[in-house]
């Protein structure tokens, strides 16, 4: 097989790509600049260090090997309400952490329903701070991605592999070793390593439910660093480790994914012929109903606490609103540009290592590029008035990681199926993009630009270090009401978010999937 | 000449606007809510300076000085409003202040020897908790019992800074011992303020690191008496919030209008019930109904600002060991 079997173009992939190192690599040169003597790294920062890494490796891990019989299940069952089930699934993963948290403490919590559960049958407390507590909570948060991520690689399969298998009468292990552990294999080693970069910048929640200083994470430290001690050396020290950490994990998993190709399809709806059995059936029906439960009870909790607080809410988070879809429009906007060329780009490699360029906006603290933007912009320019555009900028490096795992794997594919065809008839350049990249990737790039619409909706990042009060997003007012006391209209606030987050996502997804029945 | 006039007059009103001087204020961002103190205050000063007050909200006292420190002398800023005595010292090693020499009658626990910042505010520490809960009335006793608080982390939030220097106030070097014994008290620390009185609300712990002023939030805004603070023997810690004005300012004048504002009977009444603290000069008309139901600490607790950077790297080592075993 050629390296390159399509020609499509890498020149902008490449020029996407380096834009991308560069805005955050002179962030990161900008701190390092405006530091003073840099002392290196104490003991306390390597139990950080530790810390960090074990809590992400248990959450990634975890969080993948869950996600599989979740996805599977909803990959082969057809019910009233899955569609709805699946866009709710990405709720978690746009809330505000507090609010999530705290949802989640009304079911695990100290006077939380399962303790309260267990106290009725005479059971000694449970306590959920903790290691157990952190990865539990980043389960919760990550489990519903992986799902999502693993739903698409399920969709990938052509469905006249299952009507094979159908005809063929292959049993449940005999199908998953034929047809779905190839496809796992290929997607799991990126899912992974999403899950495990996430987690590493993960602060408010590992300390929360860590229970205490043991739960120190680098993120804490930075924070530390810039706010109190004001020692940018040690913060921007601490960002490349994140860096250098997220850095090897992607390479080392996205390294591990084979090119393997599950081969073309007509395309036709998806209808499965396995699986019908009573067993099956019940163990799918059990899979999804213990995950809904696990998601949905403590997010039913947040809705439920934040139905009273909506009469409460203040007209300045009418405003906040209005600035947050502005700046998930254009986070979407910025996100499309970067990451199709570079998705474009990476597919057409054999080896998919330099998607970890995509992964470093994640991986650097937001505090780190946006002090480092700061230094930047204020000698030119009141870094207030820029807020609002660097916030989406922000928001959509935050996005790529997510939504280059979601573009490379079907762009891959199609290259790989159509790439012949496409040099025969001599197609390259914007005609292969409009005829056969972009209808063929349309379901990814509904789900991608509404994940991003969604995170980008419910991001704090930046926006706090630069932003003034006409340029608050809603979910810094619903944490500037909680700090005044008021959490009944920040419950409310936080309802407010879920809502627009959930249809930001659902319009495009479903803009995505139009007259498909995937 | 139509155009002509339309143009001379709007050019007109924009000089006649710029001519407006304008006083830039940076504060945290309670200050600037539609519920803070801001916009009364704002309203209040615009009517006797015919200036522009704009005030610029940004994070909490933390964030506000170390933003500061990122525009060093180029800052806009006339006038820092939000730093607590625990960042006084770092805030005057940045040399961007100036004194302000204003003299004012005030009504704190301690007598006031700064002449570069202006004590606006000031409130207790305290363990808040429901009605219902007979509170201990000292740390050792909180250390024995078997209740539950929560409290934030000293080295990401002010309060946490706070139980920091009060513990070591209140038992010097005894301190360790003390926060060895509240280890197994401590359900969780928290990032900020906001994430432990969350959780204190959700019912994880039984009291919570606040101020002898946060009852009278629910009592007068929400009309539920069902929360009080606990008193200690040992006396309570003081947080004093400061003003400051910038060595920098293009408007010196105004600035100093502004602080000597800032403590006139018109500001002072408009602190307690949106900012929830003890007004620095109390005002003519006393607190509002409900202050006066606050416990009231025999002893208040306070390092002097100069000593409180060194004392603070101790007590963060002493406080990391026993709560990380």
């Amino acid at each position: 097989m050629a390296d390159r079997a399509v020609a499509l173009s890498s020149k902008t992939g490449l020029f996407a790509a380096a834009l991308v190192a560069g805005l955050i690599l002179a962030a990161l040169v900008a701190v390092f600049m405006a530091a003073d003597v840099g002392a290196g790294l104490g003991a306390a920062d390597w139990a950080a260090v530790r810390f960090t890494v074990t809590q992400a490796v248990w959450s990634a891990v975890l969080s993948v090997l869950l996600a599989v019989p979740v996805a599977r299940a909803l990959a082969r069952r057809r019910f009233w309400g899955r569609g709805l089930l699946i866009t709710l699934l990405g709720a978690p993963f746009i809330l505000p952490v507090i609010v999530a948290v705290l949802g989640l403490l009304t079911v695990f919590g100290r006077s939380g329903v399962l303790n309260q559960f267990g106290a009725a049958l005479g059971l000694p407390p449970v306590s959920i701070y903790g290691l157990h507590g952190v990865v539990l909570a980043h389960v919760f948060f990550n489990l519903p991605l992986a799902t999502r991520l693993l739903l698409q690689g399920w969709q990938s399969i052509p469905s006249e592999r299952f009507r094979l298998a159908g005809q063929l009468q292959m049993t449940p292990r005999a199908l998953f070793l034929a047809l779905e552990w190839p496809m796992l294999r290929q997607v799991l080693p990126g899912v992974a390593a999403l899950i495990f970069v996430i987690c590493l910048t993960s602060f408010a929640v590992a300390l929360t439910l860590g229970g205490g200083p043991r739960a120190t994470t680098i993120e804490l430290v930075i924070y530390q660093a810039f706010r109190f001690d004001f020692d940018l050396g040690r913060a921007a020290l601490l960002s490349v480790v994140q860096l250098v950490l997220a850095g090897a994990a992607a390479v080392a998993a996205l390294w591990l994914i084979p090119p393997i190709s599950l081969g073309g399809g007509l395309d036709r709806p998806l209808r499965r012929w396995d699986a019908l059995g009573g067993g099956q059936r019940a163990l799918d029906i059990t899979v999804i109903s213990v995950a809904a439960l696990f998601l949905l009870l403590p997010l039913g909790a947040v809705v439920l606490r934040g139905l009273v607080g909506l009469g409460q809410l203040p007209p300045s988070v009418w405003q906040a609103t209005l600035n947050s879809i502005l700046v998930a429009g254009f986070s979407v906007m910025v996100l499309a540009a970067l990451a199709l060329p570079m998705a474009g780009w990476i597919a057409t490699r054999r080896r998919g290592g330099v998607e970890a360029i995509g992964l470093m906006g994640l991986a650097a603290s937001p505090l780190m590029i946006g002090t480092g933007w700061f230094i930047m912009i204020n000698p030119v320019l009141d870094p207030a008035r820029l807020s609002l555009p660097v916030t989406a900028l922000v928001n959509a490096l935050m996005a790529l990681p997510f939504v280059l795992r979601i573009l490379v794997p079907r762009l891959r594919e199609t290259l790989q199926d159509y790439g012949p065809l496409t040099q025969t008839l001599g197609m390259n350049g914007w005609a292969l993009w409009r005829l056969l990249v972009l209808p063929r990737l349309r379901p990814q790039l509904g789900f991608a630009a509404g994940l991003t619409g969604a995170l980008s909706v419910g991001d704090l990042g930046v926006i706090a270090l630069f932003a003034d009060q006409d340029r608050a997003t809603l979910p810094l007012q619903m944490y500037r009401l909680m700090g005044a006391y008021r959490m009944e209209a920040a419950a409310g606030a936080a309802v407010l978010l879920l809502v627009l987050a959930l249809a930001l996502f659902f319009i495009c997804d479903k803009w995505g999937r139009w007259h498909a029945d995937a | 000449m139509k155009y002509l006039t339309l143009a001379a007059g709007v050019l007109g009103a924009s000089a006649a606007w710029a001519e407006t001087p304008e006083l830039t204020v940076y504060t945290y961002d309670s200050f600037v809510t539609e519920w803070g103190p801001g916009p009364a205050i704002e309203e209040g000063f615009e009517a006797e300076c015919g200036c522009d007050l704009k005030f610029v909200g940004m994070g909490d006292g933390a964030a506000l000085l170390a933003r500061l420190k990122l525009e060093g002398a180029r800052s806009d800023a006339d006038i820092v409003l939000g730093l607590d005595t625990s960042l006084v010292a770092a805030a005057k090693e940045t040399e961007l202040f100036a004194p302000s020499g204003l003299q004012a009658d005030y009504d704190l626990p301690i007598t006031w020897e700064d002449d570069v910042f202006v004590p606006y505010d000031w409130g207790y520490f305290a363990f808040v908790h429901g009605t219902d809960l007979s509170a201990p009335t000292d740390f050792k006793a909180l250390a024995e019992s078997d209740l539950k608080i929560v409290i934030q982390d000293p080295r990401s939030s002010t309060p946490g800074l706070g139980l920091l220097m009060w513990v070591k106030t209140a038992y010097g070097d005894e301190a360790p011992e003390v926060w060895a014994g509240l280890a197994d008290n401590v359900v969780t620390v928290t990032k900020g303020w906001s994430e432990a009185y969350g959780l204190f609300l959700e019912g994880e712990a039984d009291m919570v690191l606040s101020y002898t002023t946060s009852p009278a939030y629910h009592l007068i805004a929400e009309e539920d008496d069902s929360k009080t603070a606990a008193l200690f023997d040992e006396g309570h810690y003081m947080q004093i919030e400061v003003a400051g004005k910038l060595a920098g300012s293009d408007q010196p004048e105004l600035a100093d209008q502004f602080l000597q504002y800032l403590v006139s009977n018109a500001a002072q009444s408009v602190l307690p019930t949106t900012n929830w603290m003890y007004p620095a000069v109390t005002p003519e008309g006393g607190l509002p109904e409900g202050f006066d139901g606050m416990i009231q600490p025999g002893k208040a607790l306070l390092v002097p600002n100069a000593e409180v950077p060194a004392l603070r790297e101790e007590a963060l080592n002493e406080w990391l060991t026993a709560l990380s075993r």
